[in-house]
C-alpha cells in the first residue's frame, strides 16, 4: 500500500533508487520496440525522399538529343530540373499548379473551419437523435474521397440535381472557376463536419463554471464566445487545421476524379507530379514532389511555430495557462486539473 | 439562474435578436429552440443529402437517371447488375480493396502497438522527437512517396502486386496507428502494471497480460480508422497497379466506363459507389462512439 502512494508523485520518472540500471534497460527496450516501425519508415519515408532528391537531379531522355542522336537514360543535370521547374518552357504550367494548390487549400480550410465551428456550436448541447446526427456527420468522412468525387460529378452535370436545383445552366465540370468551385464545394462537404466533430470535442470538455462566472460577469453570449470558446477550442481546432492544411496541399484525388486530370483549371502539384511521373519523367515527377514537399513542411513549420499548434502534445498547460486571465475566475479548474493529464503524456 | 445546466447560447432571455449574423451563440439565443431544431436539420441534410442521392440514382433505370424526383419513378437494380455483369471485375476489385486494407490494418497495428508502448509507457531519451518524427512522416505527400517507389517496385518487378499497394500504404497508416494508440495507452492507470510488477509479473507480462487487454478498446477503435484510411486510399493503388484484376475499388471506380462508351454509366457508377461505401456507413454507424473518440483524442490530449 504504502509503495504505491509514495511512487504516485514521481510516477513517471523511475523510482530514484534504481534509476541508472532501470533507465538503461528501458532505453533499450524502447529501441527494441521502435525499430520495426523505424525500419518500415525508413523504408517507406525516408528511402523515397531520399530518392526523389537524387532522381530529381536527374532529366531522363528517350529521343533525339541536340545531334540527332538517340540518347537513352538518365543524365545528371544539377538543378537542372528546378531551373527548368522555374524558368523553363513550362513554368507556367507549375506556377499554375502552386497556384490552384494554394487557392484550393486556403479556400477550402477557411470554409471548413467556419462551417465546422458553426456546426459544432448547433450540436454543443444534449438533445435527442444527437447520436444519430453525430452519425450522420461521419458519413461524408467515411466516403472514399474517389466515390465523393464520382458523386458530385454526378450531381455537377449539366441536367444534374445541382443545376435543376439552383436553376442555373453551368457547365460545372468543364474547365474554368466553375470547376475550381466544383471541387471546392466537394472538398468542403466532405471535410467541414470532421472539423466540426474535432471543434466540439473539444468545447465538450469546457466546464460549465466557467461560463457560469462569465455570465455572473455580465458577460453576453458573444463575449462567452469569444473570450471563452474560441481560446480554449483554440489548441484542438489548430491541430485540426494544420492536418487539414496539409491534407489539402496534397489534394490528388477530388479534382482528379472529378473534372479529371490535364485540366490546367484544377491542376494541383500533386495532380502534376503524378503527370510527369506518368509520362515517365521521373526526373522533373521528382523535382515536383520535394517542391511539394517543401512547401508542405514550409507551412508546418510556420504553423507549428507560429500559432503553437501542440501536435505532439508536448506543451499543453502553456496556452491554457496564458488564458487564465480572460477566461475568468472558474478556468483555473481547467488550468488544474491539466497537471495530471500532462503528468501522463511525459 | 434557475438553469444550471447551461451552454454559453442558452443565457439570459433577453437576447438582442439580430444584431449578429453570423451563427454565433447569441444568434441562437435570439432564434430559440424552433431555430435550433433548423440548423441541426440543416447539419443532417448537408451531411446526408448527396449520399441520398447517390443511394437515389443508384436505384434508377438507365433511362431515367437524369429525373431530379426525390425516389426513383420505378425502382430497379439495374444499374447494380451493370456492376456485376463481368466486364468490369468490380467485385474482385472489392476484394482486392479487402485484402490490400485489411493487411495494411494487420500490419500498422502489429509494428504501432510495439512502437505505441515504448512511447506511452517506457522512459527513455529523445521520446518527443520521436514521436515527432513519426507523426512529421504522416505529413508527407502521398506523391512523394510514391513518385520514387514507382521506378523501384518496377525495377524489383512489384507493379501490379498486392505488396506494391500494401508497403506504400504503411506510409500514413503506421504514423496514424502509432498516434492513436499512444493516446490510448498513456490514458491507462501506471498503477495497474505496477501492481501486476510487484506480484511477480515480468514487464513483458504485465505488458502482455494486463495492459493489452485493458487497451483493446483503443486498439480496436485504431483499426477501425486505419481501416477506413486503406480503404479510401487512391494514389498509391492507381499508381502502382494498372491490371483491372489487381486494383482497388476506389481506382476501379474512377476508372469505370461500363459497357457503353458513348454515355457514361452514371447508373453504374452510383451503384459503384454505394457498393463501396455501404461498408463503412455500416461501420460508421455501429462503431460512431469510438470513432469519434478516436478522432478526437487525438487533437485533445
Amino acid at each position: 500500500m504504502s509503495i504505491s502512494t509514495t511512487q504516485r508523485p514521481g510516477q513517471r520518472t523511475t523510482p530514484p533508487r534504481k534509476t541508472g540500471r532501470l533507465d538503461l534497460g528501458e532505453g533499450r527496450r524502447a529501441a527494441l520496440l521502435l525499430s520495426p516501425t523505424f525500419l518500415v519508415l525508413a523504408l517507406v519515408v525516408l528511402y523515397p525522399l531520399l530518392s526523389a532528391f537524387h532522381q530529381s537531379l536527374f532529366s531522363s531522355q528517350s529521343g533525339l538529343d541536340a545531334d540527332g542522336f538517340v540518347v537513352e537514360g538518365d543524365a545528371f543535370v544539377g538543378l537542372g530540373n528546378y531551373v527548368q521547374i522555374f524558368a523553363g518552357a513550362d513554368a507556367a504550367r507549375f506556377y499554375n499548379a502552386l497556384w490552384n494548390t494554394t487557392f484550393f487549400t486556403f479556400t477550402t480550410v477557411t470554409l471548413e473551419v467556419i462551417i465546422g465551428i458553426a456546426m459544432a456550436v448547433a450540436m454543443n448541447r444534449a438533445f435527442r437523435g444527437r447520436a444519430l446526427l453525430r452519425a450522420s456527420i461521419l458519413v461524408p468522412w467515411a466516403i472514399p474521397t474517389a466515390v465523393s468525387g464520382l458523386l458530385w460529378r454526378w450531381m455537377f452535370q449539366a441536367d444534374g440535381i445541382v443545376n435543376t436545383l439552383t436553376n442555373q445552366q453551368v457547365l460545372w465540370t468543364a474547365e474554368g472557376f466553375a470547376a475550381q468551385a466544383a471541387v471546392i464545394v466537394a472538398e468542403v462537404w466532405k471535410t467541414a463536419p470532421f472539423i466540426g466533430l474535432l471543434v466540439l470535442a473539444g468545447m465538450q470538455i469546457i466546464p460549465e463554471e466557467v461560463y457560469e462566472a462569465a455570465k455572473l460577469d455580465g458577460a453576453n453570449a458573444w463575449r462567452q464566445f469569444v473570450a471563452i470558446t474560441l481560446p480554449l477550442v483554440r489548441p484542438a481546432l489548430l491541430v485540426a487545421v494544420l492536418f487539414r492544411l496539409l491534407d489539402s496541399l496534397r489534394m490528388f484525388d477530388l479534382p482528379f476524379v472529378l473534372i479529371g486530370p490535364r485540366k490546367s483549371s484544377v491542376e494541383t502539384l500533386s495532380i502534376l507530379a503524378w503527370d510527369e511521373s506518368n509520362q515517365l519523367q521521373y526526373g522533373t515527377a521528382s523535382a515536383f514532389s520535394i517542391i511539394l514537399l517543401l512547401y508542405v513542411a514550409v507551412i508546418a513549420y510556420v504553423f507549428i511555430t507560429i500559432l503553437g499548434a501542440d501536435v505532439v502534445g508536448e506543451k499543453k498547460p502553456k496556452p491554457v495557462r496564458a488564458r487564465r486571465r480572460s477566461a475568468e475566475p472558474a478556468a483555473t479548474d481547467v488550468t488544474r486539473s491539466e497537471p495530471t493529464q500532462t503528468k501522463v503524456t511525459r | 439562474m434557475t438553469t444550471t445546466a447551461t451552454r454559453p447560447f442558452t443565457g439570459r432571455p433577453a437576447a438582442q435578436p439580430g444584431t449578429r449574423t453570423a451563427p454565433t451563440p447569441g444568434w441562437f439565443r435570439g432564434i430559440g429552440p424552433i431555430g435550433r431544431a433548423v440548423a441541426i436539420i440543416l447539419i443532417a441534410v448537408y451531411c446526408l443529402a448527396p449520399f441520398y442521392w447517390m443511394i437515389v440514382s443508384s436505384f434508377r433505370r438507365s433511362t431515367d437517371i437524369f429525373q431530379n424526383t426525390l425516389l426513383p419513378t420505378t425502382w430497379s437494380l439495374e444499374s447494380y447488375r451493370q456492376v456485376f455483369d463481368g466486364s468490369t471485375m468490380f467485385g474482385q476489385a472489392m476484394l482486392n480493396s479487402l485484402i490490400v486494407a485489411s493487411t495494411t490494418t494487420a500490419f500498422a497495428l502489429v509494428f504501432g502497438i510495439f512502437a505505441a508502448y515504448a512511447i506511452a509507457r517506457l522512459n527513455f531519451r529523445f521520446k518527443t522527437v520521436v514521436l515527432a518524427v513519426i507523426i512529421g512522416t504522416s505529413m508527407f505527400p502521398g506523391i512523394s512517396v510514391v513518385v520514387p517507389l514507382l521506378r523501384l517496385f518496377s525495377d524489383i518487378g512489384w507493379i501490379n502486386t498486392y505488396q506494391a499497394m500494401i508497403v506504400p500504404s504503411l506510409s500514413f497508416a503506421i504514423p496514424l496507428a502509432v498516434w492513436n494508440l499512444t493516446t490510448f495507452m498513456k490514458q491507462l492507470p501506471y498503477e495497474l502494471e505496477q501492481a501486476a510488477m510487484i506480484d511477480g509479473c515480468t514487464k513483458w507480462q504485465a505488458f502482455r497480460l494486463v495492459l493489452l487487454p485493458l487497451a483493446a478498446p483503443g486498439i480496436f477503435t485504431t483499426a477501425i480508422l486505419t481501416f477506413i484510411h486503406s480503404w479510401n486510399e487512391f494514389i498509391i493503388a492507381l499508381s502502382m497497379v494498372n491490371d483491372p484484376a489487381i486494383q482497388t475499388a476506389t481506382v476501379a471506380i474512377s476508372k469505370f466506363t461500363g459497357a457503353s462508351d458513348f454515355q457514361a454509366p452514371y447508373g453504374a457508377q452510383m451503384a459503384a459507389g454505394v457498393l463501396v461505401t455501404i461498408p463503412l456507413v455500416i461501420v460508421v454507424l455501429i462503431f460512431q462512439r469510438r470513432i469519434v473518440e478516436g478522432l478526437t483524442s487525438g487533437a485533445n490530449k
